[in-house]
């Protein structure tokens, strides 16, 4: 396994990138994935990260992208927060992108 | 994240002919493979966690089982005369020039070790008839090109003897598992559909959020209560639909339609937390003890909610599984009510009504969408719909055309029974296989390209939840939208006039009616 070189310490990631122990998550961890992911974290990346850990920890999954798109149109109205505004600050997909920053699982299946 | 190699540029490469012959490249995709599932994954379905120490002999053996077990599979390692009627009728072969992806060079590699071990000639002239050992490089090809295949069966259209090109691959994957090697990607989430109940990993909870975030979104839409009910004992429909449709776009666009057709049908229906998953990866991985336990779930949840009609959602996959193998894996269901077809599929449920004149559509609507339809693999040449044979390709056409103004056609040698997979079916949607599913893709982007050109198309719908993934991740790197990609039942949702609606009231203060 290898892993994130965070503040002098290693946090382990399966293959693709994804945290392997969710527990071990902070701020700086997210930095470092983002920018292994080409990212620069904004406000409004870090509305989507904390918007999916909130409802991570609630129902132990990423939202889905619609429930995404309605929360940020709701806070963000519909110009900066459709689906295409979400693919512009998470280019590789808001459900996979995001969840790895987050410190989330994968999603899998057909999405 | 991998994407297609540098060699190869989308965009360039989405002028052409669909089926244009490629230059070979010898090796282009050797060591091309999906991450290898890790014992935590393999063990759950009954294989070993890793290489086994005999892998020769138990591959052979398996090998063997699978012959005793299926006549059919020894007939199709038998019959090819190598005349090459398939060879570039694979799109993963047009988009990646490898040879080995030539549907006969790929089942070749199984050929040649079924005719070392099972064959009279093989086992003592095998340089005569091209037999050979099971080495440990013959056996990372299996894992390398027998994921560069999705089983899409476009090949054994073509091939004179009927050879049923995706049954080897789902005996060369069926081996590999056997002997500790497996995908990833599939295995793991059949893991999930044990443990959580679904290919998603979604608990019933956020499922039963989910679908009340829905309702209200529904609400506010149309005005009515439109409802989509999960675990009610007593209703007469029991909907098994993909876990995408609960989680992607344009998935869940799909199943706001299905809610919209049920509602205005008037009938009572249901999901189920227990088979909240109409995907089967089993017969991706050509296992048939992990097919029959996922398709239990379905009898399971049926019989516990005691409904009397089975309908599936948008999933090509799970229509092949439903329509041909379901009774026998987990029949009978002499329960169920035999007036309608077990199972049937939305699309025929929604077709039925509109024949019966139960549905008003405002086409105009649909007016910002100009569309085309890709039919999927296992759909198109693995089942059927309706009572007329070709119906799994007119039904979905008639209700397109019922809810849109303006609908054409892609290129004839690539629809219906010749019908392109999208690139990504088979159990090889996974990102770090990218460079295939962007290269296999090709011949659907160039015959999408065309009719772009051609008639103005803007969108491409589809009824399978690995297709409209596939697509949306594909779409873009070859110069289309991402939303290019829509369900058939969001097109149907967008066009539907509910009554007492606010777009019934709407289209009525208009005077259009």
């Amino acid at each position: 396994m290898s892993g994130y070189q965070v503040n002098g310490g290693v946090v382990e990631h399966d293959e693709e990138g994804y945290l392997t122990d969710i527990g071990q998550w902070t701020k700086d961890v997210a930095d470092i994935i983002a920018k292994a992911e080409n990212i620069d974290m904004t406000d409004e990346h870090w509305e989507v990260v904390n918007f999916l850990r909130d409802y991570y920890d609630e129902y132990q999954i990423a939202p889905a992208v619609r429930i995404l798109v309605k929360e940020m149109t709701k806070k963000y109205g519909k110009e900066k927060g459709d689906q295409k505004a979400l693919y512009a600050l998470f280019p590789y997909g808001p459900a996979k992108q995001a969840c790895k920053i987050a410190g989330l699982p994968k999603p899998t299946g057909c999405v | 994240m991998a994407e297609a190699s540098s060699d190869f540029d989308p965009k360039e490469k989405v002028h052409g002919d669909p089926i244009e012959l490629p230059h070979i490249q010898c090796g282009a995709m050797a060591g091309t493979m999906p991450f290898k599932a890790a014992p935590g994954h393999m063990q759950p379905l009954g294989f070993p966690g890793e290489l086994v120490e005999d892998w020769h002999d138990k591959a052979i053996a398996r090998l063997g089982e699978l012959l005793d077990g299926n006549k059919a599979l020894r007939v199709y390692l038998d019959s090819c005369v190598k005349c090459g009627a398939c060879t570039d009728k694979c799109h993963y072969f047009l988009g990646t020039s490898d040879p080995k992806n030539m549907p006969v060079a790929r089942q070749d590699l199984l050929r040649k070790v079924y005719r070392r071990h099972f064959t009279f000639a093989g086992k003592y002239f095998p340089s005569l008839v091209g037999a050979e050992d099971l080495t440990k490089e013959v056996l990372d090809d299996w894992y390398s090109y027998f994921h560069q295949c999705s089983e899409c069966r476009r090949c054994s259209v073509f091939c004179p003897y009927g050879i049923d090109t995706a049954e080897i691959t789902m005996a060369g994957r069926d081996i590999l598992d056997t002997i500790g090697v497996g995908s990833k990607y599939t295995n793991e989430i059949i893991g999930k559909v044990f443990t959580v109940g679904n290919n998603l990993g979604l608990p019933p909870k956020a499922l039963k959020a989910t679908l009340e975030g829905l309702e209200e979104e529904l609400e506010e839409e149309t005005g009515l209560p439109i409802k989509l009910p999960l675990d009610v004992k007593g209703a007469d429909i029991l909907l098994v639909t993909p876990s995408a449709d609960f989680f992607a776009s344009p998935h869940m666009e799909g199943l706001m339609g299905y809610a919209k057709v049920f509602h205005e049908a008037g009938v009572s229906w249901t999901l189920s937390t227990h088979a909240a998953e109409a995907a089967n990866f089993g017969m991706f991985i050509g296992s048939t003890e992990n097919m029959q336990k996922i398709s239990l779930r379905i009898r399971d949840a049926a019989k516990d909610l005691g409904v009397k009609r089975l309908v599936f959602g948008e999933c090509g996959h799970a229509w092949r599984v439903a329509y041909s193998f379901l009774d026998t894996l987990a029949g009978p269901f002499d329960f169920l009510d035999p007036n309608y077809p077990i199972p049937q599929h939305i699309v025929e449920f929604t077709y039925d009504m509109i024949q019966r004149g139960k549905l008003r559509f405002d086409k105009s609507k649909n007016d910002a969408f100009r569309l085309t339809f890709h039919d999927s693999c296992n759909v198109a040449r693995a089942s059927r719909m309706g009572d007329e044979p070709g119906g799994q390709f007119e039904l979905p056409r008639a209700v397109l055309r019922a809810v849109c103004n303006y609908y054409f056609d892609m290129a004839p040698e690539t629809i219906r029974d010749q019908t392109f997979c999208c690139g990504g079916g088979g159990g090889l949607l996974s990102d770090d296989i990218m460079d295939v599913r962007v290269k296999g893709a090709m011949p659907r982007m160039r015959a999408l390209k065309d009719v772009a050109e051609e008639n103005g198309v803007t969108h491409m719908a589809a009824i399978c939840a690995i297709c409209k993934a596939q697509f949306s991740k594909v779409l873009p790197q070859y110069g289309f939208d991402r939303e290019a990609i829509v369900s058939v039942h969001q097109m149907v949702s967008n066009a539907i006039i509910l009554t007492g609606s606010v777009q019934a009231k709407e289209l009525e203060e208009s005077g259009h009616e």
